[in-house]
């Protein structure tokens, strides 16, 4: 039986699974049939064309892991934020560890999902929320139908979270060949504020494939900053699909630091319904070996005097490949727009590919829109002058990247993140220069 | 403490130099001119080891050591210093942080500790202030939209903060102001010492009225064709070269 035809077929055996009172069984329904006529992505489709998942949709996947595993937070305790103290989401395989949370209830609520469905508090929340800005496509179908579980942010008006969030998945690699399906929810409303930080982290070698969906709304006038860390193990691969729907005078952003892992698909997309909003997203992806970061991003204007502002700079080693797919959609009522998309890399070997596709479809006659992309390579005559002053090679070569993505770092608010972004960075290049630049 | 011995590169087939013989000691300022296409840029970027030439014959040699085989940042540690004749633009890497990263590395391959943050701030005080340069300037990205006589004059200030045995400096004086050129010329004055040596490469004999010259070299078609003092810099400013292209002949 193939992958499809096998998860399909789980969804009816597993069906007391899900609440057939529950908020979402309707939602559940629908989206299995969805995901049977849409299927896994094939490179066919426009929007997959650089990046196949043949490879890693392996017929033995299961979605659900058979027992619960602990991790002890000795072995974990270094992927957590923890100069500062922050609120925690965490779950292990897929299932909630209160023992590494840190949850509140305390004006806000910085929960699980699968709390948020089961209580009738929540429901109103979760009517009004739940898959109403996820498209359904094949993959986020597929989360809808089957996820049970991920971090519920409920954010009331005029709050602000005076600490980050962290939401974070473990995944031991004690059963193998895991598919997990984690779903966030995250509700801002009005002149509320947060700050999240997402990380996906395989504890071993094995392969793991996570198809995670979080849909994200910003009320009029409110503020959400949200940092993907994508630092992930070598046969670890990842489908992101986050999708965000901004109301008037609100501002979000996205920076995603892509430097690990196996496959990594990021599907991004800003939805902006009320005008002044503004949309940012950031990326800095630095690959090797045979990896792969696929970022497709769009933002969908829909209403007048919004903006939105792309950077993404990216550094592929050895026989690396990424993808950047960048589509801005502006409707004819979305006058006055201030759009602009920016996308360098850097190809250090002759075997690094980078597939770089900016699309721009205007139907608003008042707009500025521009967009700009480059590929290069590390500028010979800059590392010459380096070394010429007594900086070495590996370091010179450390430098000129770090400078080449220094205006992302830089737009990262929150200090210690920022810090522990330029470690990782420096460990990756594996130079022991503290940049401060 | 330089000696250049018999020295021939170039790239590919095509040899730039073509036997050139130099020897420079403590203490001392050599002048090297020469019409364009003469070499002069190439043999600057042979002795900070620019491994875009390739040396085919003879050695260069700094007090002894032989630095065919050093790659340029280990010529760097061991104190040569090339003021480029086109400094590059390094975006995103402030002036400060640049001079910090490159003291800090020196120091490292020479076994020292970093340099204390307090004696740091202090010498860039000092040469910035010798230097007539504003402080605000440390702050910006390294050359980036510097005009041409900061991009020299932040070159020179970088000499001054490695302090380095041998400096060489590229055309140091052109995009210079005759201010400029005072400034920067007094700087490089106060700079040498008797356990220190400088070249200058120039077109023009201006630079060289501000910093005098102890020998004057001309470099033509990859070799050094007459040696002389500071008058003859002045007889190359009122003839040209091609006395000197006849009296080969």
């Amino acid at each position: 039986m193939e992958l499809k035809e096998k998860f399909i077929s789980s969804f009816l055996a597993v069906d007391d699974f899900i609440d057939s009172h529950g908020p979402i069984y309707d939602i559940r329904n629908t989206a299995i049939k969805s995901f049977e006529e849409k299927g896994f992505p094939t490179k066919k489709s426009e929007a997959w064309k650089y990046t196949a998942l043949n490879s890693l949709l392996k017929n033995e996947l299961s979605i659900f892991p058979k027992q619960e595993n602990a991790v002890e937070l000795k072995d974990v305790r270094k992927y957590f934020l923890h100069d500062i103290d922050t609120y925690k989401v965490v779950f292990v395989d897929g299932k909630y560890s209160s023992f590494l949370s840190q949850t509140t209830h305390d004006g806000v609520d910085i929960c699980l999902l699968s709390a948020a469905l089961s209580k009738d508090k929540y429901l109103p929340v979760i009517e009004n929320y739940f898959n109403k800005v996820a498209p359904n496509d094949g993959m986020s179908s597929l989360n809808t139908a089957f996820a049970r579980e991920g971090a519920y942010l409920y954010i009331p008006k005029h709050k602000e979270v005076e600490k980050p969030v962290e939401i974070i998945n473990f995944y031991t690699g004690v059963e193998t060949d895991l598919m997990l399906q984690p779903r966030n929810l995250i509700v801002v409303e009005e002149n509320a504020h947060v700050q999240i930080i997402e990380r996906h982290q395989s504890l071993s070698s094995n392969a793991v494939l996570t198809n995670s969906v979080t849909e994200i709304f910003v009320g009029a006038r409110a503020h959400v900053d949200y940092y993907k860390i994508q630092n992930d193990q070598k046969e670890a691969s990842l489908i992101d699909n986050t999708y965000i729907k901004q109301e008037r005078d609100s501002i979000a952003s996205v920076h995603t630091f892509s430097f690990g892992g196996k496959l990594t698909r990021n599907n991004l997309n800003f939805y902006q319904h009320g005008e002044h909003a503004s949309s940012v997203m950031n990326g800095i992806t630095l690959i090797e070996d045979t990896q792969h970061v696929d970022h497709n991003t769009l933002v969908h204007h829909i209403a007048p005097n919004c903006t939105s502002h792309q950077d993404y700079k990216g550094v592929f080693n050895d026989r690396a490949v990424g993808v950047f797919n960048g589509k801005i959609y502006v409707e004819k009522e979305a006058q006055k727009l201030d759009a602009f998309q920016q996308n360098n890399n850097i190809l250090i070997s002759d075997k690094a590919t980078i597939n770089a596709k900016p699309q721009l479809e205007i139907f608003a006659d008042d707009v500025k829109c521009s967009h700009g992309c480059t590929i290069g390579q590390l500028d010979q005559d800059a590392l010459f002058y380096m070394r010429a002053r007594g900086i070495a090679e590996k370091e010179a070569k450390a430098l000129l990247m770090y400078a080449f993505a220094n205006n992302v770092l830089e737009s990262v608010r929150i200090p210690e993140l920022k810090k522990r972004i330029n470690k990782l960075i420096a460990l990756k290049m594996n130079v022991q220069i503290g940049f401060d630049l | 403490m330089l000696a250049i011995k018999n020295l021939h590169a170039g790239v590919e087939e095509k040899e730039i130099l073509k036997g050139i013989n130099l020897e420079v000691n403590p203490g001392e300022i050599h002048a090297i001119m020469g019409p364009n296409g003469a070499g002069k840029s190439t043999f600057a970027s042979i002795i900070a080891g620019k491994e875009d030439f390739e040396v085919s014959q003879g050695q260069i040699l700094l007090e002894g050591e032989d630095l065919a085989d050093l790659a340029p940042e280990e010529r760097a540690h061991k104190g040569v210093f090339l003021s480029f004749q086109y400094p590059v633009e390094i975006p995103g890497v402030t002036v400060t942080n640049f001079i910090k990263t490159a003291i800090n590395e020196t120091r490292k391959a020479q076994g020292l500790e970093d340099m204390p943050a307090g004696e740091m701030l202090k010498k860039i005080k000092d040469v910035a202030e010798l230097l007539d340069i504003d402080r605000k300037f440390l702050s910006r990205s390294l050359n980036e939209g510097f005009s041409g006589g900061e991009k020299k004059r932040n070159e020179i200030f970088q000499m001054a903060m490695l302090d380095p045995k041998l400096a060489i400096l590229d055309e140091t004086d052109s995009g210079l102001d005759i201010d400029a050129l005072k400034i920067v010329a007094n700087g490089v004055n106060k700079l040498r010492s008797k356990d220190n040596a400088v070249i200058v490469i120039t077109h023009y004999q201006r630079l060289l009225d501000y910093i005098v010259p102890d020998f004057v070299h001309v470099l033509m078609d990859g070799k050094i064709v007459k040696s002389g003092t500071k008058e003859l810099a002045l007889e190359l400013e009122s003839k040209g070269y091609d006395w000197i292209k006849e009296e080969l002949n």
